[in-house]
């Protein structure tokens, strides 16, 4: 483990574990990220089998005696197949339990729809109290990692180890950050999308088109001074997300502004069913995440605000 | 145990009948299923658990979880008898301004987890007895589950976890009332041989009668349990989970409600209370007028 030189997820889960007793990892034997763990960790690595709703509820017991359990399982199945676990053992207490929701998204490639995590924001966004990053990629994942498990509550991690050339700002909870500054288009991302979302800002520049790009890490709490600064400076406004448009980012976007009663229009760029199984790069390009699509995309939508004035 | 010593045990148990009945009115509660397990609870706090109303904070003490959360009148009644809370909290039963209702709340003293939604206080425990085993601990934890839960399949989920981690420090106890809500268990989703399939899942097994003080008592001392084969006990280190199935009667205590299928949720007038209470301490069976509640 120690022969790498860049820090990974899995190694910044060893040394915070390392530092602190109280964290647990554990997993529905998902362990493509953390394939070192269990020998690093010992007893403090618990996988109990391919059983979310038990590996949920036993994050619930431990950490009802003060662990804190790091809850690494594949996205859908966390969210979806133990979700009452969830709401009633981890959210109605509050207890500092970190799910982890590993290949959300696109991420899941050719899996198919069964694998494809794209409501699993919506449903976090229902637990009173429970937190959520998604992060815009490796580096971004590894800056939020320790204020995640330092703070006492629930988090839900959309997990996303992409590597990219973003230069990042130091992480805060319920603070976004501004990659690019431009005023003709806001886009408002998360989560494995941040990069397309960045190619394309670079994309719209080259063609005279000033864009905006903020990386919305924390989409609970939300960074509403981000958001509604985006919209002050802004002519135009996507949120871009590989995620359901109902429940998401959008989702939470619209409601902040609807009930801050401030007048915009906000163009959701995300998904409104499941997308075609494929390798990553082929799922960008058929679903139009793929960076030049979406800077003709947004292209299209300021010409369509242009023309109606 | 002596007979002097049981008799106080069951003293305490038809006192803390006596408050169940009590909640039964003004709105109701889960009568029928909260006395079955009266017994059970009432011999766990006297002869097994080491909790006490001063060392709730201690993570040295045992731990006991309800599983089947409609029967907390029976947990309350006897934290109330063992004075972790005041017996005059329980007037306030179904009011707003207090934590007492028809399922747990962790802000009553004794209380060590909220459950409501069946079928999830098995896993609970599991994490709890793995923590225990991480600090090295000889603490326990038990988990009260109803047989009509049992029709859920996290429990068995769980179960096989709680196998393959070897924990035997837990103890689950069925309380085999022989009903789900408002239905015979055996009717619609039957469990028997139910002692065969625990065993099967890699538990220790023992089954007796759970309105019985005193078997109950012998049961709980010969924990952990070793054997694989059911109906005997073998000296040798616990491989797994302990599972005591405790055969009880639901409603027991009152004649006129005793396994009957339409008796599980209760909701009398203050007057049939009172009857209910001289037929608990021996007298005639209450003449009850109210209907039958059918939930769920």
């Amino acid at each position: 483990m120690s022969t790498r030189s860049s820090p990974s997820y899995e190694t910044v889960l060893r040394d915070l574990a390392a530092a602190d007793e109280r964290i647990v990892v554990m997993t529905a034997e998902n362990r493509a990220a953390i394939r070192r763990l269990p020998e690093a960790l010992g007893e403090r690595f618990i996988d109990t089998g391919i059983n979310e709703q038990t590996l949920v509820g036993a994050s619930a017991g431990l950490a009802l005696r003060g662990r804190v359990p790091v809850v690494h399982a594949l996205a859908t199945f966390l969210t979806m197949r133990a979700f009452e676990f969830i709401r009633t053992d981890v959210g109605i207490p509050g207890l500092p339990v970190k799910l982890i929701g590993y290949v959300p998204g696109l991420l899941s490639e050719a899996n198919g729809p069964t694998h494809q995590a794209l409501e699993d924001v919506a449903l976090m966004r229902t637990i009173p109290g429970m937190r959520i990053f998604c992060p815009g990629d490796e580096a971004d994942l590894l800056l939020g990692l320790p204020a995640v498990l330092a703070d006492s509550v629930p988090w839900y991690v959309r997990f996303n180890a992409r590597r990219t050339e973003i230069r990042h700002s130091p992480f805060a909870i319920g603070r976004a950050e501004v990659i690019h500054e431009g005023s003709d288009v806001g886009i408002l991302a998360c989560g494995a999308l941040l990069q397309e979302a960045a190619e394309a800002a670079d994309l719209l520049h080259q063609s005279g088109v000033s864009a905006r790009l903020v990386n919305v890490r924390t989409l609970e709490p939300l960074d509403e001074w981000a958001v509604v600064d985006t919209i002050g400076r802004c002519r135009l406004v996507v949120t871009v997300e590989d995620h359901f448009v109902r429940g998401g980012l959008f989702s939470a976007v619209a409601e902040l502004l609807v009930r801050r009663g401030i007048p915009s229009h906000v163009t959701p760029i995300g998904l409104e069913g499941w997308f075609p199984p494929a390798m990553f790069p082929d799922v960008l390009t058929c679903t139009g995440f793929r960076c030049d699509l979406l800077a003709d995309r947004i292209r299209e939508l300021l010409n369509l605000a242009d023309s109606q004035g | 145990m002596s007979q002097r010593a049981a008799a106080a045990v069951e003293s305490m148990a038809l006192r803390v009948r006596e408050r169940v009945i009590r909640l039964a009115t003004g709105g109701g509660c889960f009568l029928g299923a909260s006395l079955s397990c009266v017994d059970i609870i009432v011999a766990l706090y006297t002869s097994f658990l080491n909790v006490t109303k001063e060392n709730l904070t201690s993570s040295e003490r045992d731990v006991f979880l309800l599983s089947k959360g409609h029967d907390v009148p029976a947990l309350y009644a006897t934290l109330a008898e063992l004075g972790f809370i005041d017996g005059s909290r329980l007037s306030n039963h179904l009011k707003p301004s207090d934590h007492i209702y028809w399922h747990p709340n962790m802000a009553v003293p004794g209380v060590e987890f909220h459950s409501g939604s069946l079928g999830h206080l098995l896993a609970v425990a599991v994490g709890i007895a793995l923590d225990q085993r991480l600090r090295r601990q000889a603490a326990r934890v038990v988990v009260l589950m109803g047989d009509g839960e049992l029709n859920e399949g996290s429990v068995w989920e769980a179960l096989l976890v709680a196998a393959a981690k070897r924990l035997s420090n837990l103890l689950i106890i069925v309380d085999r009332n022989g009903f789900q809500a408002n239905v015979r268990t055996e009717d619609l989703v039957p469990l028997e041989p139910l002692e065969e399939k625990f065993a099967s899942f890699g538990c220790g097994v023992l089954r007796v009668d759970g309105n019985d003080t005193k078997a109950l008592q012998a049961a709980l001392s010969w924990f952990p349990y070793t054997e694989k084969i059911v109906g005997t006990l073998v000296k040798g280190v616990p491989q797994g989970p302990s599972v005591l199935i405790a055969d009880t009667i639901r409603g027991k205590g009152l004649r006129s409600i005793e396994a009957l299928a339409d008796r599980w949720f209760c909701n009398f007038t203050p007057g049939e209370v009172e009857a209910l209470i001289e037929e608990l301490h021996g007298s005639a069976e209450a003449r009850l007028r109210s209907r039958a509640v059918a939930v769920r």
